[in-house]
């Protein structure tokens, strides 16, 4: 990373995912890198790599992770880029750690805060409500995602609002949100960069923290190009970043109602707290007069002074930034204006009494896990075809829907580095353990799996059977990677070679060197 | 002291020369080490794939095989994992917690209950990339894993310092895991190959020759890799360098 990229001015107000994959043979110049005609450094490419799609769904069916996957991988350019983009992330989130020598004891904390929050939480909740209705923000329940979208309809209704103008918020990608306001006929305006790329481009976000971190920035000019008349051999990170500035402004400028998440909710003072980068939540919180704010149950803290604890580890955790750019706390509305906070459930009280899985309702959607993820780095968000990707994803999906996310807790080598950098000490690898055990209980697994797993059973467990089965270490290939080759391709060989079979096996040389007794 | 060699199944049938530097290594330092023939996995493939229940036979069997020993003693991290920390199909009596509980991957057993000090026929003039399994890096504990704010250690390379004539390698994500993942590496081949060969390729650029490692199944998995791709590295278990292989 010693490239003058780094140094360009402006760079560090870019949103990461507008900064392309480091190109070491770039060409710069008073500080600006020279694109090809310029440079003529490097040859242009004829036609940049298509952009790889997320999960096919169909439906119910369990979505087949490792397919697309498999297409990401085969996409080199993608697959690159996003894995040394999202590794760079957990390297600067690794030099921020080791700046913070209380680090573990904030994780501690974090994780009692939370673990403490978790089981009072209706008192929480409560006090949050009247402190909230004290300071003139109207507080509403949503029991799932469908009452969610009904109250805030009826809000803008109330309102006769056309328009809304929203920060990013995977609650809202949890409630289909977009989906439904556009069947009511309400247009939507995403301001975060990212989500609002995903948006024009009909894709759900990939990531929780960098929604567009899967395209490359020839994947955006393209979609600008489709949506907002950008010139598409123009994949320049400044013209498209000011491009979509131009289009999209007028449109905040002139929405009806704004719409925000919130990052952290606080029971004492009856306020929430917003985190963005781009200042684009205080725009949609802030130009109309008409504030809603959907948040979901489990982000509430009992007091302001355990803000601290949590904002010292989002950021650092998130993208290796101190601090995001923007902390707002929101108080009550504005001369004028007009607050309303949805507190939804949609299926957070009985994912709280899972004894296992409880503990991931800790999570505060920094995305770390995703960062040091080998897997999900290699694969992309989309191909988990679920709002929640990588680790996190894994645990929480299936609560939503175990059979449709039944394949997604097998997408993980269990290698629990996760869990090392989860800032409220999730054990997130354990839980994706204990879910292919549920799973399996739950009989939401290939059958084909299952009848392999237990012929492996039956012959582990009987040593004469066994013996005689891998009697030499060429039957022993034949038999031993039962439970490897259980799908019937040789998933083992597709892509890497066999190992190669040895004279005898341990066993018999014992026999033979170490004689007949033991 | 009386130490049960527990051989896990691939090593006994793909990695003999792992099981038999185990032996000899163990011998070395004056332990009476036993090979219990019964014995074929500790049920780990079935118990990660969730099909807990299949594995209930299998770990009976371990116990059975197992009992008695001052130690149980095997080369390979995640097996021993799986025993000590995950392994509950069957009933948790009085002997299968002691089974349990005294079973090690050679590595610890090396350094934390012998203290072994010194491998003096030990010589091994190569450029290595150690590779700690996530099953011994995380789980048991070998060294300090890169995303957690403690003092540093490692295990492995405290043991290997002491080999003369070692050299080791840097690569730029030490501890990335490999892609191995026991049937992960079936469940998801493409995804598992990739990092496969991302890792080999690390440990090439950095300069290795061989790559070291205390579990034989993330070496045959890069090794497998390695191959495909043409990088020409080698793999060696550390129970071979400790015991004195030369290359």
């Amino acid at each position: 990373m010693t490239n003058s990229a780094e140094q360009l001015p402006g760079r560090a107000m870019l949103h990461p995912e507008m900064v392309a994959a480091e190109d070491n043979q770039a060409m710069y110049r008073d500080g600006h890198r020279l694109d090809h005609a310029e440079g003529a450094s490097k040859p242009l490419r004829s036609r940049p790599e298509p952009q790889p799609r997320g999960a096919k769904i169909h439906g119910n069916r369990p979505i087949d992770q490792a397919e697309a996957a498999a297409r990401f991988i085969a996409s080199p350019e993608h697959e690159k880029m996003h894995d040394e983009r999202l590794w760079d992330l957990r390297q600067k989130r690794d030099r921020e750690m080791h700046h913070i020598p209380e680090w573990e004891q904030l994780r501690s904390l974090a994780s009692a805060i939370k673990e403490h929050t978790l089981t009072h939480l209706d008192e929480y909740l409560d006090q949050f409500e009247a402190h909230a209705r004290a300071n003139g923000i109207h507080v509403h329940w949503a029991r799932d995602a469908a009452e969610h979208n009904r109250i805030v309809h009826g809000i803008l209704s109330d309102h006769s609002a056309k328009s809304l103008i929203k920060s990013k918020s995977m609650l809202t990608e949890e409630c289909g949100f977009r989906h439904y306001m556009a069947s009511v006929g309400i247009e939507v305006i995403e301001t975060d960069l990212g989500e609002r790329i995903q948006q024009l481009d009909k894709e759900d976000p990939s990531h929780v923290v960098v929604p567009a971190v899967h395209k490359l920035r020839t994947d955006v000019a393209k979609v600008f190009a489709d949506t907002i008349g950008t010139d598409p051999e123009n994949s320049d990170v400044h013209y498209l970043a000011e491009a979509q500035r131009e289009a999209t402004r007028p449109l905040i400028l002139a929405a009806d109602a704004g719409m925000t998440g919130g990052n952290f909710v606080v029971a004492e003072t009856g306020t929430f707290v917003v985190c963005t980068n781009e200042g684009n939540a205080d725009l949609s919180a802030n130009v109309p007069k008409l504030h809603i704010a959907s948040i979901g149950i489990e982000k509430i803290i009992p007091r302001l002074e355990h803000l601290a604890v949590f904002v010292r580890l989002l950021s650092r955790s998130a993208l290796g930034s101190p601090m995001t750019q923007y902390t707002s706390h929101f108080r009550g509305p504005r001369a004028g204006g007009e607050m309303h906070v949805v507190l939804v459930d949609n299926g957070r009280s009985e994912r709280l009494g899972l004894e296992e899985f409880w503990t991931s309702l800790k999570c505060i959607r920094c995305g770390a896990c995703m960062n040091t993820c080998p897997v999900y780095r290699r694969s992309g968000g989309l191909s988990y075809g679920a709002t929640y990707s990588g680790p996190i994803g894994l645990i929480i999906d299936p609560t939503f829907n175990a059979r449709k996310y039944s394949n997604l807790p097998f997408a993980s080598s269990l290698n629990g580095s996760c869990t090392n950098v989860c800032p409220v000490k999730i054990n997130i690898h354990e839980q994706i353990y204990a879910w292919r055990r549920e799973l399996v209980k739950r009989h939401d697994v290939p059958l084909v799996k299952k009848a392999a797993m237990k012929a492996a059973g039956e012959l582990l467990s009987r040593p004469a059977a066994y013996r005689a089965a891998i009697a030499s270490a060429d039957v022993a290939l034949a038999h031993l990677p039962r439970f490897v080759i259980y799908n019937g391709l040789n998933a083992w060989g597709k892509h890497r070679e066999v190992p190669h079979p040895p004279k005898q096996t341990f066993h018999s040389w014992y026999k033979a060197n170490r004689g007949g007794t033991q | 002291m009386r130490i049960g060699l527990f051989v896990p199944c691939y090593i006994d049938a793909f990695f003999p020369q792992v099981g038999i530097a185990t032996l000899e290594l163990l011998e070395r330092f004056g332990h009476e080490v036993v090979y219990p023939r019964d014995q074929t996995c500790c049920g780990q493939p079935m118990a990660n794939s969730g099909f807990n229940t299949d594995c209930a036979a299998t770990e009976a069997l371990f116990v059975r095989n197992f009992s008695g020993f001052d130690y149980v003693v095997g080369p390979s991290g995640s097996c021993v994992h799986h025993v000590r920390d995950n392994f509950d199909a069957i009933e948790q009596t009085a002997d299968v917690k002691e089974v349990r509980s005294r079973t090690y991957e050679l590595v610890e057993f090396l350094h934390d209950v012998l203290k072994v000090d010194a491998f003096p026929w030990a010589r091994f003039p190569h450029r290595v990339g150690l590779h700690n399994s996530c099953g011994t890096l995380r789980r048991l504990k070998h060294a300090t894993p890169s995303e957690l704010h403690e003092p540093f250690f490692s295990k492995p390379m405290d043991l290997l310092s002491r080999v003369d004539g070692i050299e080791f390698v840097k690569p730029a994500r030490p501890d990335e895991c490999c892609g191995f993942g026991g049937t992960f590496s079936v469940f998801e081949e493409v995804v598992s190959t990739k990092m496969g060969y991302d890792k080999v390729g690390d440990h090439a650029r950095a300069g290795a020759e061989y790559i070291v490692s205390a579990d034989s199944s993330c070496l045959m998995h890069q090794q497998g890799c390695a191959e495909r791709i043409g990088v020409p590295l080698k793999f060696i278990h550390i129970a071979e360098i400790l015991n004195g292989a030369s290359a």
